[in-house]
C-alpha cells in the first residue's frame, strides 16, 4: 500500500538521506532501526509531510503522492505519533481527538457526537481506564499515547508511524502498547515502528528495515534474523575515521562520584582521571546528558559522595574546575548574537575573574578557529567553529575536568578532527575528560574506557577498543534473548 | 560602534534641519540648551536600555519620575539646608523601586511588563493619594540648579553617559547582554542571571531618580511631570536599534535615540506643529523603528564571510 523509492534529502547542503526504499503492506508492523542520527526520523517526517523530499517518489495504493504539508499526508491516510505528543493538556480527550475538525450541529460544536465517536474508538482499542471527557493533563503518558492513536484512527489513518513509542513508557505500560499495536494490525493498518529497543522489534514486527548513515542497509523478514545480526547491520561499518593516538599515562583522580543519584540517575560510581578520556555510551533517554549536568552542577546529584565537591550549582561546579560543553550549542552553549570574543570570555566574566581581552586571540588560535575573528558574531560561524568557541570559553578558566556532550554533532569532518585533537591535547595537559557520544566509532576511537548507561544506571564499563556490538548490547540490554 | 551609525546619521540630519530653521542652535549656548533639554530623556533611555537589553521592560520610570519630584518638593519645602539629604534620599528611593521591580520579576517570575505596569499604577496612585492632585511644597534653589543651569545638567549627563558606557564594557554589561541573548547559555556559563537582572532594574530606577532631579529643576513641580516618559524612553531605545527581547544593541545608540527623539520634537516645535501631535509622532516613530529593525535583519545582517558556507543561525 505504501512504496517509497529512492528517497533523498539534504539539509543545508548536508546529505541526511539518500536512496532509501521502503515498502509496506496493510496489516504489517514494519520496524525501522538504526543508530541515533541514522535518518529514521527524517524519513518518517518526509512520509508525514513535515519535510519535503529532494529525490525519489512516494506512492500510496499505486498512486504517486507528494506531500507539501502535514495535512496532505493526513488526508492520504498517514498519521504520525511523535515522542513528544501534540496534545492540548487543558482540553478533554475528545476535544483533542477532533481538534480543528469538530462536528458542527446547528452552528455549535456537537460535543455529544464527539464524545460518542471517541468512546467507540476507545472501546475498540480495549481502553477502559478513561473516558472521552477526561482532561488530557490528567492522563498518564501511556494513556496520552492511546489518545494519539484514537486521533489517528478517527482520521481514518491507514499508515500509523510511531516514533520511539516506548521511550517515555514504564515497563508495564509497554505490554499495553503491544496490545494497541496488534489491534491496529488487526484493522489492516500498517504500523511503522521506530525503535532502538531490539526486543520490541522482535516482539512486534514482521519486517525490519535497517538504516545507517542516511542509507538503506537492508529490509528483512524479522524471523530471518537474530538480534546479533541486527546490531551488526546497524553499526557494522569501516572505522575509517582518524583519531589521535591514545594517551599512555593516566594521572591523579580529578573527580570522583560514589553512589551519585537524583531523580534521573541512580547509583552512579565514576572516576575521572587526569589525562584520560572517558567515553559515555547509551541510548537516548538513558541519562547521558543528565550525568554530565549532574557532575557539572546544573541538575545536581541529590545523593552520593563526590570529590572534590558535590556541586549544588553551576557556579560551584565551575569553581571546582568543571566545565560542560553542552549537547546543544545554540540553545545552551552560546549567546549567538554576541561576538566570538564576548562568548569566549563569558565564563571568566561571569565568575568575576579578570577578563584578559589580549589573551583571546591566542586562545582562538589554540582552538584552531579559522579565521580567528574576534568581532564576528558566532551565529555566522559553522557548527565546527561554534564548537571551538565553546571550547575556548571553558579554556579561559583552565578547567580540571571537561565534560563534552556530543562534541562533534553537526560538525563537518575537518572540524571534527580538530576537536578530537584538541580533546586529546587537553587530556595530555592533565585535564580529565568525559565524552558523551551517540556515534560509536567516535566513542571507540577516542575513549580510554567506555562507560555504558542504561535507564539512569551504569550498565557496565568497557575497555578501549571494544566492539560496537558489545557497547550496543550493554546499552540495549537485551541481546541475550 | 558600527551599529550606532544609522541612528547617528538620522540624528545629524535632524540637527542640521534644526540649525537651518534656527541658526542660534549652532552657537554653543543654543546647542547646550538643547542638550540640557534632552538630558532627562537620555538618562532615562540609558536606564531603560539596561533593562531592555536583558529582555525586559521598565514601564514604571515615568511615574517614578513624578514621585521623585513630588516627594522632593514636599520634603524640601523651600528649605535650602535640606537639599543634599533629600537628593540622597531620592536616589535611594529610585534604587529601592528598581530593586522591587527586579525582585518581583526574577524571584516571583512575574513578567516585567506586568510587574512594572503594576508598579506604574501603584506609584501613580500613591502620588495622587499623597497630593490630592495638587503637589504641595517647593524645591530649593540649590535643587533647581541641577536642571536649570546648563552646565550642571550637561555635566550630570556626561557623567551618567560615561558611567553607563564603561559599565557595559565591564563584566556586568557583557553578562547582561548575554542574558538577553541566551539566558540558558549564560546560566550554564556561571552567570548569576537573577542578580544581574535585579541590578539592571535597580539601575533603571536610579536613572529615573536622576532624571526626576533634572526635570524637577527644569520643568517645576507638578503631578504630571513624568507622564509618558516611560514610553518616550522605550521609543528612544528602540529608535537606537536596540532589539526588544534583548541581546542586541548598544547603549550609545540608545542614548543617541533619545537625542534623536528630542531633536524631532524640537523640529516639530520650530515648524509650529501642534504639541498635541507629540504622542502621534512618537507612536509612528516607535512602530516605524521596530518595523525597520525587523525588515533590516535579513538583508543588512547577512554574513560578510563568504567562505563560511555552513553559517546557519
Amino acid at each position: 500500500m505504501l512504496t517509497m523509492t529512492g528517497i533523498g534529502k539534504s539539509f543545508f547542503g548536508v546529505r541526511v538521506l539518500s536512496g532509501v526504499d521502503l515498502a509496506v503492506v496493510p496489516g504489517e508492523v514494519h520496524a525501522i532501526v538504526g543508530e541515533n542520527g541514522a535518518g529514521k526520523s527524517t524519513l518518517m517526517k518526509i512520509l508525514a509531510g513535515v519535510h519535503a523530499h529532494d529525490e525519489g517518489t512516494i506512492e500510496i495504493d499505486g498512486r504517486r503522492v507528494s506531500f507539501g504539508h502535514p495535512l496532505d499526508a493526513q488526508r492520504a491516510g498517514v498519521a504520525i505519533i511523535y515522542q513528544e505528543f501534540n496534545l492540548l493538556p487543558e482540553r478533554t480527550v475528545s476535544e483533542n481527538v477532533f481538534l480543528g475538525r469538530e462536528p458542527i450541529r446547528r452552528g455549535l460544536v456537537d460535543r455529544t457526537a464527539m464524545d460518542t465517536a471517541t468512546a467507540r474508538l476507545l472501546a475498540e482499542l480495549g481502553e477502559a481506564s478513561f473516558g472521552p471527557r477526561r482532561l488530557v493533563k490528567r492522563l498518564s503518558v501511556a494513556q496520552q499515547q492511546v489518545v494519539e492513536i484514537v486521533k489517528a484512527l478517527s482520521l481514518d489513518a491507514r499508515i500509523v508511524v510511531m516514533d520511539e513509542p516506548t521511550a517515555a513508557l514504564a515497563e508495564h505500560e509497554v505490554e499495553l502498547l503491544y496490545r494497541l499495536v496488534r489491534r491496529l494490525q488487526e484493522r489492516g493498518i500498517a504500523v511503522l515502528y521506530i525503535s532502538h529497543r531490539l526486543r520490541e522489534v522482535f516482539d512486534l514486527s514482521d519486517h525490519v528495515t535497517v538504516i545507517k548513515d542516511g542509507r538503506l542497509v537492508t529490509t528483512v523478514a524479522t524471523e530471518d534474523v537474530t538480534s546479533e545480526d541486527l546490531v551488526r547491520l546497524m553499526v557494522g561499518r569501516d572505522l575509517n575515521g582518524y583519531f589521535p593516538p591514545r594517551s599512555t599515562s593516566v594521572g591523579e583522580t580529578r573527580l570522583q562520584v560514589t553512589g551519585g543519584g537524583n531523580d534521573r540517575l541512580h547509583d552512579i560510581d565514576l572516576k575521572l582521571n587526569a589525562g584520560e578520556i572517558v567515553g559515555i555510551a547509551g541510548l537516548q533517554g538513558s541519562g547521558r546528558s543528565e550525568l554530565a549536568k549532574a557532575l557539572f552542577g546544573a541538575d545536581p546529584f541529590t545523593r552520593g559522595e563526590m570529590t572534590p565537591v558535590r556541586p549544588r550549582s553551576v557556579r560551584e561546579g565551575i569553581r571546582a574546575g568543571v566545565g560542560l560543553v553542552t549537547e546543544d550549542r545554540k540553545s545552551e552553549g552560546l549567546a549567538l548574537r554576541q561576538s566570538v570574543r564576548d562568548n569566549a570570555l563569558l565564563v571568566t566574566r561571569a565568575m568575576g575573574r579578570g577578563a584578559r581581552r589580549s589573551g583571546v586571540r591566542e586562545l582562538l588560535e589554540r582552538v584552531r578557529l579559522k579565521p580567528p575573528r574576534e568581532e564576528q558574531e558566532v551565529r555566522y560561524l559553522s557548527g565546527g567553529n561554534q564548537q571551538k568557541v565553546v571550547l575556548a570559553k571553558w579554556m579561559t578558566v583552565a578547567p580540571k575536568v571537561l565534560l563534552f556532550d556530543e562534541p562533534t554533532r553537526g560538525v563537518d569532518v575537518g572540524a571534527k578532527a580538530a576537536i578530537h585533537d584538541l580533546m586529546r591535547e587537553l587530556a595530555e595537559d592533565g585535564v580529565a575528560i568525559m565524552m558523551i557520544s551517540s556515534e560509536l566509532p567516535e566513542l571507540i576511537g577516542m575513549s580510554d574506557r567506555i562507560v555504558v548507561l542504561r535507564e539512569g544506571r551504569i550498565a557496565g564499563t568497557l575497555p578501549s577498543g571494544s566492539a560496537e556490538e558489545a557497547i550496543m548490547s550493554l546499552a540495549a540490554g537485551e541481546v541475550s534473548s | 560602534m558600527k551599529r550606532a551609525l544609522p541612528i547617528l546619521a538620522v540624528l545629524a540630519v535632524l540637527l542640521a534641519a534644526i540649525a537651518i530653521v534656527n541658526p542660534f542652535f549652532l552657537e554653543p549656548a543654543g546647542f547646550l540648551s538643547f542638550v540640557r533639554r534632552a538630558a532627562p530623556l537620555v538618562i532615562l533611555a540609558a536606564g531603560q536600555y539596561l533593562v531592555i537589553v536583558a529582555g525586559e521592560f521598565d514601564l514604571s520610570v515615568g511615574s517614578l519620575v513624578t514621585v521623585e519630584v513630588v516627594v522632593a518638593a514636599r520634603l524640601i519645602d523651600g528649605d535650602e539646608a535640606a537639599t543634599w539629604a533629600v537628593l540622597a534620599l531620592l536616589i535611594v528611593l529610585g534604587l529601592f523601586v528598581g530593586l522591587v521591580n527586579g525582585a518581583v520579576t526574577t524571584l516571583l517570575r512575574v513578567p516585567s511588563f506586568i510587574t512594572t505596569l503594576g508598579m506604574m499604577l501603584v506609584l501613580s496612585g500613591a502620588v495622587f493619594l499623597w497630593t490630592g492632585g495638587a503637589p504641595r511644597g517647593a524645591l530649593s534653589q540649590a535643587f533647581r540648579m541641577f536642571g536649570r543651569q546648563t552646565g550642571w545638567a550637561v555635566l550630570i549627563l556626561v557623567v551618567v553617559a560615561v558611567a553607563v558606557v564603561l559599565l557595559m564594557r565591564a563584566n556586568f554589561g557583557r553578562t547582561l547582554i548575554a542574558i538577553g541573548d541566551n539566558e540558558r547559555a549564560a546560566a550554564l556559563s556561571g552567570v548569576r542571571v537573577t542578580r544581574v537582572r535585579i541590578i539592571a532594574f535597580a539601575l533603571s530606577g536610579v536613572s529615573a531618580a536622576v532624571a526626576g532631579i533634572l526635570l524637577g529643576g527644569f520643568a517645576g513641580v507638578s503631578a504630571q511631570v513624568g507622564q509618558g516618559l516611560e514610553f518616550q524612553a522605550i521609543t528612544a531605545v528602540v529608535l537606537g536599534g536596540v532589539v526588544l527581547g534583548g541581546g542586541r544593541g548598544t547603549v550609545i545608540a540608545a542614548m543617541a535615540g533619545a537625542f534623536t527623539l528630542e531633536a524631532l520634537f524640537t523640529l516639530l516645535n520650530l515648524y509650529g506643529v501642534s504639541g498635541a501631535l507629540k504622542f502621534t509622532v512618537q507612536g509612528v516613530v516607535l512602530i516605524a523603528a521596530v518595523a525597520a529593525g525587523a525588515i533590516r535583519l535579513p538583508f543588512l545582517d547577512a554574513p560578510k564571510l563568504k567562505g563560511d558556507a555552513h553559517a546557519v543561525s
